[in-house]
């Protein structure tokens, strides 16, 4: 007989923790038909039950990720590097079970899936190395007409909620988040509503690379109900709008006009006029995603003998 | 030692020629709006300088078509060299007239003549010359693949530095490529009008640059224009938020420069007299009409009452009076609507249970003034603590540990500003870590210049002004 195999619980990420949704509530996620093989009839394959995050979970996330934003920022580039490069390690790690996700969520082949889960390691590789580069690349000694030292640098934003892709369910999370948290911001992610288990996977690789607790948050459910809260969020510094593509009910015009009460930073999903898509992940990343959460501080000081 | 009086010392009105009534400038030349007019005084006398246009609807409508056409016909297609090679010229007329833009702005705004003279135009000038360098090395600046303008900028500028606050705006967005709708502010319109004349002198090609008057609905015209791609704006955070809200859901960029409650921090360490200055120069430069005046002062509790006294001595010395006299320190109010605000939050901090004390000094008896003031006993909660007053009045706190003074200085909602008065160099580059604020002046303050970034962490704004990081909110970029 074959073995009756233990079943993952797929929780919340907040603070570190797994919980489940302090509502109670879970929903039913399925299997993706498959985008190679022809139509069938047989009813969608049932994955798991996912939490549904709740505006409380979404202002819980904003508590813990502020808690541990300074300290994050505050660890040196190197440090941030190293722990950004383990959780690509962790990822690897844990490649058939983020390949077999993938494949469910999207309903990809075998080989795309496999392709698709190592770029997305290959890309979590490429922003951990920044981590102590960028600030080179966009900073630096500003020639003054006087007397002054006088030097910019990046910081980051600080709090930073994520509308995370609807369609690329982990390539497409991961090319939103690491360009966030690699800086020193923390993140609250609302993720796919219809794909959230890779998200929730990525959230155990995270919790068992070093990522201190609370510097990335994953809530799954729907963004229509939980943006809006995180948009008008007066502890948020910055929305990244970008899962506002195919995502039901979501305006991103209203997300954006509500994140004006705090002048949160805000980046637009892709698209042109009100329209929003989902960009394609598979193409090389510049550094604009990282630059949209950053500040820059500018110190001066007389020079004197 | 005996003290003498001074003697006046006015600088010349005859270098400006006032014309009694000025239209817009559309697509090269001057014409009439369509709206109403409205008049420009002069805040220290109450003198009215010029009628002005109220720019309407109509007239926005045409200023952002000359603006496109000039775009799409012309200067998008000029070389970055020639671009440079227009605002360098710019740049010269600039210091060639500085006295003319020295008096006009002083004449307009109320603002010392010294602090137009030596700051504000030439100031203005560097930031023309500063830009015209980049116009052609667009790709050397680390801003992207293929870095691109938008087409035509929205441009909308307060009333406490006009010409300035012109330079910041127009020379960044015409290096990189775009044309420009600017409106200064309704008290201060008449050195963007000079500047108009510059334009023409400079030949530069007509429609690149366009500046239309008016007050708040003549600005939201401008934001709410479906052919402005991006806009500028420096200002309140009131009306920073209000613009952030008109162009959610669009494709247009915005960057905000707008308020700010700067804490100054003087350590017992710090060398006092120095520290003085720095405070009052902080505060009191620009009658305190300055978005990142340091207008808190935090002091360590040990030497509070001793910095009290020395504050106080050298208050007592500052000229208020005649903006025209060469030896004037604090000079007019910009506005009635201005000094009304600046009473009443002073009133408020009466009221919450500050200590007030004022200089005493003897005020003009036409014109906005207000004497230069120190509340203290100020706690964190009070208003005058949290709310941008934009005047001459500075609320005095205390501290004991560089940690308190981190958390009080962060504890506002802006982030604009910051300065830090200690000997002790790795208490600095600590203090510089920990403040939330775009500018940190170390035993210095108030310090601008084209090359160095200028902008606000949370909620005073996004984006920066001046140097490479200031280019970045002028172009596109990527395939």
């Amino acid at each position: 007989m074959a073995r009756v195999d233990v079943k993952k619980t797929y929780k919340l990420y907040i603070g570190g923790k797994f919980p489940r949704s302090e509502s109670g509530r879970s929903y039913e996620v399925y299997a993706a038909p498959s985008t190679t093989r022809r139509p069938r009839t047989e009813p969608p394959r049932f994955l798991a039950n996912a939490a549904q995050g709740s505006r409380k979970d979404a202002r819980d996330a904003v508590t813990a990720a502020r808690a541990a934003q300074p300290g994050w920022a505050g660890a040196t580039a190197y440090n941030r590097g190293q722990v950004l490069y383990r959780v690509a390690e962790v990822m690897e790690s844990r490649r058939p079970q983020l390949v077999q996700e993938v494949r469910d969520a999207e309903g990809l082949s075998p080989a795309a899936a496999e392709a698709v889960v190592s770029q997305a390691i290959d890309r979590w590789v490429w922003y951990a190395g920044w981590s102590d580069k960028y600030v080179q690349i966009l900073g630096g000694l500003n020639p003054v007409a006087g007397p002054y030292f006088n030097i910019s640098a990046s910081e980051p934003t600080g709090v930073v909620a994520v509308l995370a892709p609807q369609g690329s369910s982990l390539l497409g999370l991961v090319s939103v988040l690491a360009p966030i948290i690699v800086s020193g911001n923390a993140a609250v992610v609302v993720t796919s509503a219809d794909r959230p288990l890779p998200a929730i996977t990525l959230a155990e690789c995270l919790a068992t690379s070093d990522v201190p607790g609370g510097v990335v948050n994953i809530i799954s459910g729907k963004a229509s109900e939980i943006a809006p809260w995180l948009a008008s969020h007066r502890d948020v510094n910055a929305i990244d709008l970008c899962g506002a593509a195919d995502a039901d009910g979501v305006d991103w015009a209203a997300l954006e006009e509500a994140s004006a009460d705090n002048l949160k930073r805000v980046l637009r999903p892709a698209g042109e006029g009100a329209g929003a898509v989902e960009p394609d992940w598979s193409q090389t990343p510049d550094l604009s995603r990282l630059t949209a959460f950053l500040e820059t501080k500018t110190v001066w000081h007389p020079k004197g003998r | 030692m005996p003290t003498f009086e001074y003697a006046p010392a006015p600088e010349s009105r005859a270098v400006v020629d006032l014309q009694s009534s000025y239209g817009l400038f559309i697509n090269g030349e001057f014409v009439d709006g369509g709206g109403t007019s409205f008049k420009s005084i002069s805040p220290a006398t109450e003198e009215v300088l010029a009628e002005v246009s109220e720019a309407t609807d109509a007239d926005i409508d045409k200023a952002v078509a000359a603006a496109r056409s000039a775009y799409t016909r012309v200067w998008s297609r000029m070389s970055g060299a020639d671009r440079g090679k227009y605002l360098y010229r710019i740049a010269r007329i600039l210091q060639e007239r500085a006295r003319e833009f020295a008096v006009l702005e002083t004449l307009d705004n109320g603002k010392p003549i010294k602090e137009s003279r030596d700051v504000d135009v030439p100031i203005a000038a560097a930031h023309f010359f500063y830009h015209a360098g980049w116009a052609d090395k667009l790709e050397y600046a680390s801003l992207g693949t293929n870095p691109r303008p938008h087409g035509v900028v929205g441009q909308i500028i307060p009333w406490n530095f006009p010409l300035l606050m012109l330079a910041w705006k127009i020379a960044p967005a015409l290096a990189t490529g775009n044309t420009v709708v600017l409106k200064p502010a309704e008290t201060t319109p008449l050195t963007a009008l000079l500047f108009a004349e510059v334009c023409q002198q400079a030949e530069l090609p007509p429609g690149v640059v366009n500046i239309v008057t008016g007050s708040g609905p003549t600005g939201q015209a401008i934001v709410d224009h479906p052919g402005i791609d991006k806009i500028a704006f420096t200002g309140s955070t009131g009306v920073g938020k209000m613009i952030a809200r008109s162009i959610a859901g669009t494709r247009k960029k915005a960057t905000l420069e707008l308020g700010g409650k700067a804490a100054n921090i003087v350590f017992d360490d710090a060398p006092i007299d120095q520290a003085v200055e720095g405070i009052v120069n902080g505060i009191f430069f620009n009658q305190g009409h300055v978005c990142c005046a340091g207008s808190r002062l935090l002091v360590q509790e040990s030497i509070a009452d001793e910095f009290d006294r020395r504050l106080k001595r050298r208050l007592g010395t500052l000229r208020v009076g005649d903006p025209l006299d060469k030896n004037t320190d604090v000079g007019a109010i910009n506005s009635r609507a201005q000094l009304d605000r600046i009473v009443a939050l002073t009133d408020v901090g009466e009221g919450e249970g500050a200590v007030r004390w004022d200089s005493g000094c003897a005020l003009p008896t036409k014109g906005f003034w207000f004497r230069p003031t120190i509340f203290t006993g100020v706690s964190q909660t009070h208003r005058i603590a949290q709310e941008e007053i934009f005047g001459p009045v500075l609320s005095v706190l205390t501290f004991r540990t560089p940690q308190e003074a981190v958390a009080k200085a962060n504890n506002t909602p802006y982030g604009l500003s910051a300065g830090i008065w200690t000997e002790k160099g790795s208490r600095i580059l600590w203090m510089a870590d920990q403040l939330k604020a775009g500018v940190v002046w170390a035993n210095t303050f108030n310090q601008f210049d084209p090359t160095s970034p200028f902008g606000g962490y949370k909620e005073s704004g996004y984006g920066r002004e001046g140097g490479r990081h200031g280019l970045e909110a002028y172009v596109k970029t990527g395939a």
